[in-house]
């Protein structure tokens, strides 16, 4: 197959096809990072767009990073320094970045639909970074190509997400793209946060960390996010430390080949204990650099056909 | 220059090397790197995906036969360095590339099955030079087909073969083809 889609939005939307090629193409991508000069022609004379209305250090700064080393301008605007704080829609922000010449519009945006809507009216690419509770496509193809980098394959591997999977963005893609790729997801939380309603994605849902852990191949811990928890859906630190936790003890309960991943930022002591997100079984910084390229991939698919 | 794989329609298909034809010329190409390369453990043969890779491997395998030294065989992936990204309605696969590290002092020769515009060419030479600064760069193609629309040449050539611009040259090889070993000329 030929890459023909102008917009990446979620991995729900992309056949098995147009997954393996993002990732065969990352790969790719990832060598440009081993030469000399670690900068290629690509996206020479394109415009980038990081347009982030939710604060983001780490997924910024790699879109930022990516776009850098396909040698494409690139341009942030944070929600702070933007004209959504004086009223303007984003419909009016998004055109008048357009009528910059902006080729492609990397967007995170607390609302689930708003990378599609505005996808749907403009001639830029727009690349989802993060919509609301919806979709975050580039962490979950990052994670899917550490998985198959590592093990090789995703069919058939027992993958288990841990944590706030109710409001996370990175657990939906992951889920999407994993089960569209014949792993077998198991999602692990509080029952507040992990709802039974899951499985209707193809996916078992357990509230029992110590009973998973044991078969599982790849343990993907989720970032406890303090700033959207509210007392009714969270135990508390400390208990869920204790329920849900990833400790030193809890991962000798781990196969010895099985992956540690988290998207990051780590807290440690909460979801993870520093030993072992530490450890050897850890692939949280190869997770960082897949990322990249995974991203400078994206940029290059999406940004580089004609629109 | 890639020519397009896709055949549409039934297009008058005339034979221009068959598979002695190829061993032949890229025998003779393999010889003409062993005389023009007075240090041959230092060239490295780098492939263009798909059949430049596969061509590369077979020059070295009659370079091996011939001075019993075994090239160095990398790939160069020219689709990041392409001048037209962003004219295209649809983008094709990006191969990794590989070459050995470090370049200096040592000669890559760019193997690609069909010379055309030179597009491609200038392409990889802009590839490679993102992997250090090689002491020379050649060229050498199966099938040189004329058009050029860079001053660029190739330092070795397994056929001369004049087209129109409208024709298309078809190259096949077993190993990634699988197909006899040929060469075609395509017109519609």
């Amino acid at each position: 197959m030929n890459w023909n889609r102008k917009d990446l939005l979620g991995l729900r939307e992309l056949s098995i096809e147009e997954m393996n090629f993002i990732l065969e193409t990352a790969g790719a991508f990832k060598q440009v990072g081993t030469r000399e000069i670690k900068k290629v022609p690509a996206l020479r004379g394109k415009t980038l767009i990081n347009f982030f209305v939710e604060p983001s250090t780490r997924t910024r700064t790699s879109f930022e990073l990516a776009a850098f080393r396909l040698s494409a301008d690139v341009i942030n605007i944070s929600a702070s320094t933007s004209s959504l704080t004086k009223g303007e829609t984003l419909k009016d922000t998004a055109r008048n970045l357009e009528a910059l010449h902006a080729d492609i519009l990397v967007l995170r945006h607390g609302s689930a639909g708003a990378p599609q809507f505005l996808a749907q009216r403009l001639k830029s690419s727009v690349i989802n970074a993060g919509d609301g509770a919806h979709e975050h496509p580039t962490q979950g193809l990052l994670d899917i190509y550490t998985i198959r980098e590592k093990r090789g394959k995703i069919e058939g591997l027992n993958v288990v997400i841990v944590g706030d999977i109710l409001f996370s963005r990175v657990a939906r893609s992951n889920i999407f793209g994993l089960t569209k790729l014949g792993a077998k997801v198991t999602l692990v939380g509080p029952s507040t946060l992990v709802p039974r309603e899951f499985e209707k994605l193809g996916v078992t849902v357990s509230h029992k960390i110590d009973e998973v852990l044991p078969q599982a191949d790849v343990v993907n811990l989720l970032r406890i996010q303090h700033e959207r928890q509210r007392k009714e859906y969270f135990p508390g630190i400390g208990e869920y430390t204790t329920l849900f936790g990833l400790t030193k003890e809890r991962a000798r309960l781990l196969k010895p080949e099985c992956l540690i991943m988290h998207p990051g930022p780590i807290n440690r002591g909460v979801e993870i204990d520093s030993e072992v997100a530490d450890g050897l079984q850890s692939v949280i910084l190869d997770q960082v650099t897949n990322g990249l390229a995974v991203r400078m991939a994206v940029l290059y698919l999406c940004g580089g056909i004609s629109s | 220059m890639k020519h397009d794989d896709k055949t549409t329609g039934s297009p008058a298909r005339t034979p221009i090397m068959d598979a002695e034809a190829i061993r032949r010329a890229l025998r003779r190409i393999a010889h003409e790197i062993i005389e023009q390369n007075a240090d041959l453990k230092s060239v490295v043969l780098a492939g263009v995906p798909l059949r430049g890779i596969e061509i590369a491997r077979r020059l070295a395998e009659f370079i091996r036969e011939v001075s019993k030294i075994g090239l160095e065989i990398g790939t160069i992936d020219v689709a990041m360095h392409r001048d037209d990204i962003g004219k295209r309605a649809e983008l094709p696969m990006v191969h990794a590339s590989k070459l050995p590290l470090p370049l200096e002092h040592r000669t890559v020769v760019i193997v690609d099955d069909v010379f055309f515009t030179g597009r491609t060419a200038r392409a990889a030479l802009d590839a490679i030079s993102s992997f250090g600064r090689p002491a020379r760069i050649q060229l050498a193609a199966l099938v040189d087909r004329g058009h050029r629309e860079l001053p660029i040449r190739a330092d070795y050539v397994g056929k001369n073969l004049p087209t129109a611009t409208r024709e298309e040259i078809q190259v096949r090889l077993e190993q990634v083809d699988n197909e006899p070993d040929a060469v075609w000329l395509l017109k519609e």
